[in-house]
């Protein structure tokens, strides 16, 4: 099918929250540094961030900066804007995170035409203002 | 091993109500539906409703995913004296014949004699679980998905299809067939929703609501409400009908599906996967059984691709060759013989969510329930297994194998 270009959802119909757990995922993304909850002890990488390191049990967070690149690793290709129902072409892409194994984000990617997208195809963070001047990664093809 | 409850209690009683279109339920409330299909299965059973005192539900006792059930309440419409037991497994729809295991432990445990299980649901504009995980208020959680716009379960579902197409070659043909198989077996039953036969340029020209999958490959919406009775074997003979023996029953599931597609990080190959292997290994550990033992298998069929990958997790297949296998006609059930067709295991005789209903997976219990009875309207011929699924979901996903008396 031919769906032309894929553009991220308008970042105003847009909202998130918070804790204290994910809050300085959040923080870093407002300042347009990509990075994922690595444990302070083992070096286990996990997103979203949670309490408690899945692997040895440790509370302490280290939030490197990533290369901000990464991989897709699956996709849909939608075509109704979720919140009002108009024709709006988006794909919502499950992206690999380089620096960061094991890894992932849900995001929208543009910079192709929707029926480019393609499982393997690289991709780069593109940050998009949402809703209470918080900043989302989405992503560009590389 | 075996087992140790193996064989030990049965559902007795089976009782629904009409299935409507969405939203067409109303003015009834979601009390009053519930409360037929409790006097309903409760009159299948040959027992009076005043008799329960258990309650096992799934889906946090959720009444679609916005309606809570509450024992009381329903205690009060029925007039139920007491209760000694009030139970729930957590999550969503992946548990609905995990409930059946929890009413087993309930029975077991002599905390009750007669416990219903039920779902019913209302999809009124406000309540409609197509776009369920988009119109939740974002929390810190579901704010890492919901801004990518997967905001109904179907978008969640495409991106899983779409790893499996990756993989292993996949094809939408066998989407469509696993529709079409299915909906052969809804032409004789008056409550289905979708009734007329399908063919493959009807399923090509649906329209694609989340690239891979069409309108067709989603389930139907339906409100209404169904309702089990399970109790114990010595209890289960003075009933009406032959007991739908609970043979395995098991809910659960590993971390690596965990929250599943509400959350994406499941690695290969439980990315491409329906999160039932677990569940799977264990109902065939307690059984000495495999998928070659059953008779029928009432797949949960929320989105056609996810029946095609629990083939694959309970290893009716192996793991990636689901294409062919649904492509081999292995899914159909032939009314002229009574059997499966090219050596396969009929899957959902009743047609399933996708054609007949969906109150979130109890009709698929229902309907293992009348095959092992030997009163299904598909009925296959000498049924003594049925295998019965729920989910793909957040964990716990379940199964359940009934076994005729």
């Amino acid at each position: 099918m031919t769906y032309g270009p894929a553009r991220a959802l308008p970042g105003d119909q847009i909202r998130i929250t918070t804790n204290p757990d994910t809050e300085p995922f959040w923080q870093a993304a407002k300042e347009h540094k990509l990075t994922a909850c690595e444990c302070g002890e083992c070096g286990h990488f996990r997103m979203p961030p949670t309490a408690v390191c899945p692997e040895c049990g440790s509370r302490a967070k280290n939030w490197p900066t990533l290369p901000g690149t990464g991989t897709v690793f699956s996709y849909a290709i939608c075509n109704k804007n979720p919140k009002n129902g108009e024709d709006y072409v988006y794909v919502p892409v499950v992206v690999d995170l380089d620096g960061a194994p094991g890894t992932r984000l849900n995001a929208n990617v543009s910079g192709c035409d929707a029926e480019d997208v393609h499982i393997g195809m690289k991709v780069v963070v593109d940050w998009t203002l949402i809703q209470d001047d918080w900043v989302l990664p989405n992503f560009r093809k590389a | 091993m075996a087992w140790v409850n193996q064989d030990k209690c049965a559902i007795v009683g089976v009782g629904a109500t009409d299935y409507y279109v969405r939203g067409k339920s109303w003015p009834r409330t979601i009390n009053d539906m519930a409360a037929e299909a409790i006097m309903n299965a409760c009159a299948d059973a040959g027992i009076s409703h005043k008799q329960i005192d258990g309650f096992s539900y799934y889906s946090t006792a959720g009444a679609g995913y916005l309606d809570k059930f509450d024992t009381a309440s329903l205690m009060e419409t029925l007039g139920m004296p007491h209760i000694s037991w009030s139970a729930t497994l957590t999550s969503g729809g992946g548990g609905c014949p995990g409930a059946i295991g929890l009413a087993t432990a309930g029975l077991m445990n002599e905390d009750c004699t007669y416990t219903v299980t039920l779902m019913a649901l209302q999809q009124l504009p406000q309540h409609r679980l197509g776009v369920v995980f988009g119109s939740a208020a974002p929390n810190p959680e579901n704010s890492f998905l919901q801004p990518s716009g997967l905001v109904g379960p179907g978008h969640l579902m495409s991106v899983l299809a779409r790893r499996h197409m990756h993989l292993y070659g996949t094809t939408q043909d066998a989407f469509g067939e696993v529709v079409m198989a299915t909906r052969a077996n809804t032409h004789n039953r008056p409550k289905a929703v979708r009734k007329e036969p399908l063919t493959k340029e009807q399923y090509d020209a649906s329209v694609m609501l989340a690239d891979p999958l069409r309108r067709l490959d989603f389930c139907l919406e339906t409100d209404g409400a169904v309702a089990v009775i399970t109790t114990t074997m010595d209890r289960a003979k003075d009933c009406r009908h032959k007991p739908a023996v609970v043979h395995a029953a098991a809910h659960g599931g590993q971390r690596e599906w965990g929250r599943a597609f509400a959350w994406m990080g499941m690695p290969d190959p439980h990315f491409a996967s329906s999160g039932h292997k677990f569940t799977a290994d264990r109902v065939w550990a307690q059984s000495g059984l495999s998928a070659k033992d059953m008779d029928v298998a009432l797949i949960y069929d929320h989105f056609s691709p996810m029946v095609l990958m629990q083939l694959e997790d309970y290893g009716f297949c192996e793991k990636g060759e689901g294409n062919d296998y649904v492509l081999s006609g292995k899914l159909r059930y032939d009314p002229a013989t009574g059997k499966g067709v090219n050596g396969g295991t009929p899957v959902n005789t009743h047609g399933g969510n996708l054609n007949e209903a969906y109150i979130i997976g109890m009709t698929h219990i229902v309907e293992g329930v009348e095959q092992v009875r030997g009163t299904a309207i598909n009925q296959v011929k000498d049924a003594e297994f049925a295998l019965v699924s729920g989910g793909p979901a957040s964990l716990p996903v379940s199964s359940l194998i009934l076994r005729k008396e």
